[in-house]
């Protein structure tokens, strides 16, 4: 079934609006509601808006890695960034690290906001890789 | 360095498929990077079992929360011995699984799920907190459905319906019940959990969500009557994963029993020891039973899975340490027989061309060797001496006879001998008799290099059998101090716990 | 409180039994939904019920306010929607594709994995459907 006009022109924003909206999302996720699940799930909910009006193939041109490579790396980066306090011999796997430098802007300098980048690029990648395989079926 | 050796078996295998998940469109670069990982955990778990044998329970909190507020993780005798065998099935599965059908399987996306399986399966032996114990499950599901249905055949897809369902139901069942032990004790850490169990005001709650438990537990470990969904989904499976699915799925469920039910529940032993000994001697007799009635190879074998989880559940349900230690040399031998069985079936199949009895023939006049590589698993799962089986057996009808349960020291006996019969019968029909005319062409001849990476994991199966049956003292001491920690439970409070545990400082009601 | 959520989680506990008894899969599989609902209720009324005040620590403070929520059952029943989630969609495409491949829905005409030994089903490289597959 193609998509109707309107909806192959508005793609591009049905794609880009939601990915702003998810980042927002994720860097305000560290003290407030919001983080790398809820920021993955929009994101890859314009992602499979643009699947919709543009074909999957778009989309995963869009996408550039499949979508468990994006699991991949997120889960790389996950798992990365509790390494860093095994070398530590006090403290447990997982135990984050903040930085507080001086700065005008308020940054999230710690190792818990990768793990949240990397909670955000596996729900992508999962989401995307079900609704291909759900749309694969017809 | 001991921080590190706590969480590597999870981290490898987590690493492992990240990586071969970023390699998604290179097969090639990924059945390198999947043996790899399988060699690099086999070695942290073997190392992680010297150190638990020289220096003891390790204790690990995630991220530096103090228990019971964090994730701990806890690594007693019994979890080492259970990660050390999962790092030998890993590696010498990973390495079967080089053989025949090694292209179709990697780009269907076999490593990422099968390191996802390993992550799942080592998490779950590591962890000290109930929840955390059901996330590994699930981890551990997710990835053993994608198994599955790898080849996506009409069998593989039917098969895993029925697993898939089943599992879910079980599962759900584990949350309801964790959310119980929640709202009754207020903590779900596993050594805070024993320590306030035996003083909550309301015991029948209690003993109600350890009967839930049970259940979730159960399903998992395929016990009488909760075993349906396993001899209707392994055969399916390509045999690879058929055998990592025998050694290691059911054995994490048996695990779970063993854990909660001496660390938890161990005060209402009236109430559970003789629900399990009952379970125990249902589900050995209808394993086995199940076993007989079929002429299939894979579907006997799946069958004798149910067969002997009747064995290892003994242990809980008696609750002495030498039952306790008969369950865990149980475990042990079983996971390095069924899983070398599994491996042999796919041999057989690659040199029979079928997995039907009836079809078969003449495979010893064909390989002997491979008669011989089936008969020491075969007979040790039969428990004929001096094999493993036979100490395993040994030690669980002993336990039973001491504390006078004649009726359970029978049936395990009389389960021994229809054992042996299902194993006589694979022998007598794939082996030994003309080959028949129905017989079917084999598949097309395998390459030196699949026959080596088949015919490696079977024979250093074969080698450990032979090990754990010629030389079993050290397994034996090994086991009795195993069973003699879990049932220490005040030791494993305060490993886990600090002398001094964190009070909650509002009483939790 | 506590009684209405005791008698939502019975109400979604009883449907979801009396979907799972059905022969329809994606009936099974909402039923399935709704008692991992169920679940997570029970989770959630485990934890005390009592306070509307959000379990976030204020900018600047160290600790949770006084008669904030308890914010672990919110933590696991997020953790438990996640996984619950990724499970249901799983076994969504299983039962999409059970349908693509036996015409049916229905549990009983399911009949590959567990029928008699004899007739062998063929061996994977002769079945039609992969290839199909590969030729689709």
């Amino acid at each position: 079934m193609p998509a109707s006009f309107i909806l192959r022109v508005a793609a591009p924003l049905l794609l880009w609006v939601p990915l702003l909206v998810s980042f927002y999302l994720l860097v305000r996720g560290h003290n407030a509601p919001g983080g790398g699940f809820v920021g993955g799930l929009v994101a890859a909910s314009g992602l499979v808006f643009f699947a919709i009006a543009r074909g999957e193939t778009a989309a995963i041109a869009v996408m550039r890695l499949s979508p468990a490579s994006w699991c991949g790396v997120g889960l790389l980066l996950g798992a990365g960034s509790g390494v860093l306090a095994l070398f530590d011999p006090a403290s447990g796997y997982l135990t984050h690290r903040w930085w507080f430098p001086d700065l005008p802007v308020k940054l999230p300098l710690n190792t818990a906001f990768i793990f949240d980048i990397g909670v955000y690029l596996v729900v992508i990648g999962t989401i995307t890789a079900m609704f291909f395989a759900l749309v694969a079926e017809d | 360095m001991r921080q590190f050796l706590i969480v590597a078996p999870i981290l490898i295998p987590l690493a492992a498929t990240a990586v071969t998940a970023l390699l998604w469109s290179r097969p090639a670069a990924q059945r390198f990077v999947g043996l790899g990982a399988a060699v690099a955990l086999f070695v942290a778990t073997m190392a992680l079992l010297a150190e638990v044998i020289s220096g003891g329970m390790l204790v690990g909190q995630m991220g530096s929360w103090p228990a019971p507020f964090g994730i701990s993780l806890v690594v007693d005798h019994l979890a080492a011995a259970m990660l050390a065998i999962t790092g030998l099935m890993g590696l010498t599965v990973a390495v079967y699984a080089m053989g025949p059908g090694a292209k179709e399987r990697d780009r269907a996306g076999f490593q990422p799920l099968f390191h996802a399986l390993l992550m799942g399966v080592t998490g779950a032996f590591t962890t000290g907190d109930l929840f955390n114990l059901y996330v590994w499950f699930e981890v551990m599901l997710i990835a053993s459905f994608g198994l599955l249905v790898l080849d996506r055949t009409r069998e593989q897809i039917d098969g895993g319906i029925r697993y898939v369902m089943l599992n879910l139901v079980g599962t759900t069942f584990f949350l309801l019940a964790i959310g119980l032990v929640y709202g009754l004790t207020g903590t779900l850490n596993m050594a805070d959990l024993a320590r306030v169990a035996p003083d909550i005001e309301n015991q029948g709650a209690l003993a109600a969500v350890g009967v839930l438990l049970l259940v979730a537990f159960g399903a998992k470990a395929a016990v009488f009557p909760l075993f349906n969904w396993l001899p209707a989904s392994y055969h399916t499976a390509s045999m690879p994963v058929a055998a990592i699915f025998a050694a290691l799925l059911t054995k994490v469920g048996v695990y779970a029993i063993i854990r909660v039910f001496t660390l938890i529940f161990a005060h209402d032993q009236a109430l559970f020891g003789p629900m399990l000994g009952i379970i125990a001697m249902a589900t050995m007799v209808v394993g086995v039973l199940g076993a007989a009635s079929h002429y299939d190879v894979r579907r006997i074998l799946s069958f004798h899975i149910i067969s002997q989880i009747g064995y290892m559940l003994v242990g809980v349900a008696l609750m002495t340490p030498l039952a306790i230690a008969g369950s865990v040399l149980y475990v042990i031998h079983h996971i390095v027989v069924k899983a070398n069985l599994f491996l042999v079936a796919g041999a057989m199949q690659q040199v029979g061309g079928t997995f039907a009895l009836k079809r078969l023939g003449g495979l010893y006049a064909a390989r002997p060797l491979l008669g011989l590589a089936f008969l020491i698993p075969a007979l040790s799962l039969a428990g004929i001496p001096p094999l493993s089986g036979f100490w395993g057996k040994l030690v669980v009808i002993r336990s039973s006879l001491e504390v006078e349960a004649y009726v359970l020291a029978f049936v395990a006996l009389a389960v021994g001998l229809l054992t042996l019969y299902s194993m006589v019968k694979i022998w007598n029909e794939a082996f030994w008799k003309a080959k028949p005319e129905t017989a079917p062409e084999p598949p097309a001849a395998w390459t030196m290099t699949q026959r080596i990476a088949t015919f490696t994991p079977i024979i250093v199966l074969c080698g450990v059998t032979l090990t754990i049956g010629l030389w079993t003292e050290p397994f034996a001491a090994f086991s009795i101090t195993a069973a003699e920690s879990l049932l220490d439970r005040e030791a494993y409070i305060a490993a886990v716990l600090g002398t001094n545990p964190v009070q909650l400082t509002e009483a939790v009601p | 409180m506590e009684t209405l959520l005791a008698l939502s989680i019975g109400v979604l506990v009883a449907a979801a039994a009396y979907l799972l008894l059905a022969r329809d899969l994606p009936r099974v599989l909402l039923g399935f939904v709704l008692l991992g609902n169920a679940a997570n209720l029970t989770i959630f009324a485990a934890g005390r019920i009592g306070t509307m005040t959000p379990p976030l620590v204020e900018y600047g403070a160290t600790a949770l306010a006084a008669g904030a929520a308890n914010p672990l059952p919110q933590a696991l029943v997020l953790t438990a929607i996640v996984i619950g989630f990724g499970l249901a969609a799983f076994a969504l495409v299983l039962v999409m594709r059970a349908y693509a491949e036996f015409g049916s829905a229905q549990a009983e005409d399911m009949d590959a994995a567990e029928g008699p030994d004899e007739p062998v089903s063929p061996a994977p490289d002769q079945d039609p459907v992969p290839a199909q597959r590969e030729a689709a």
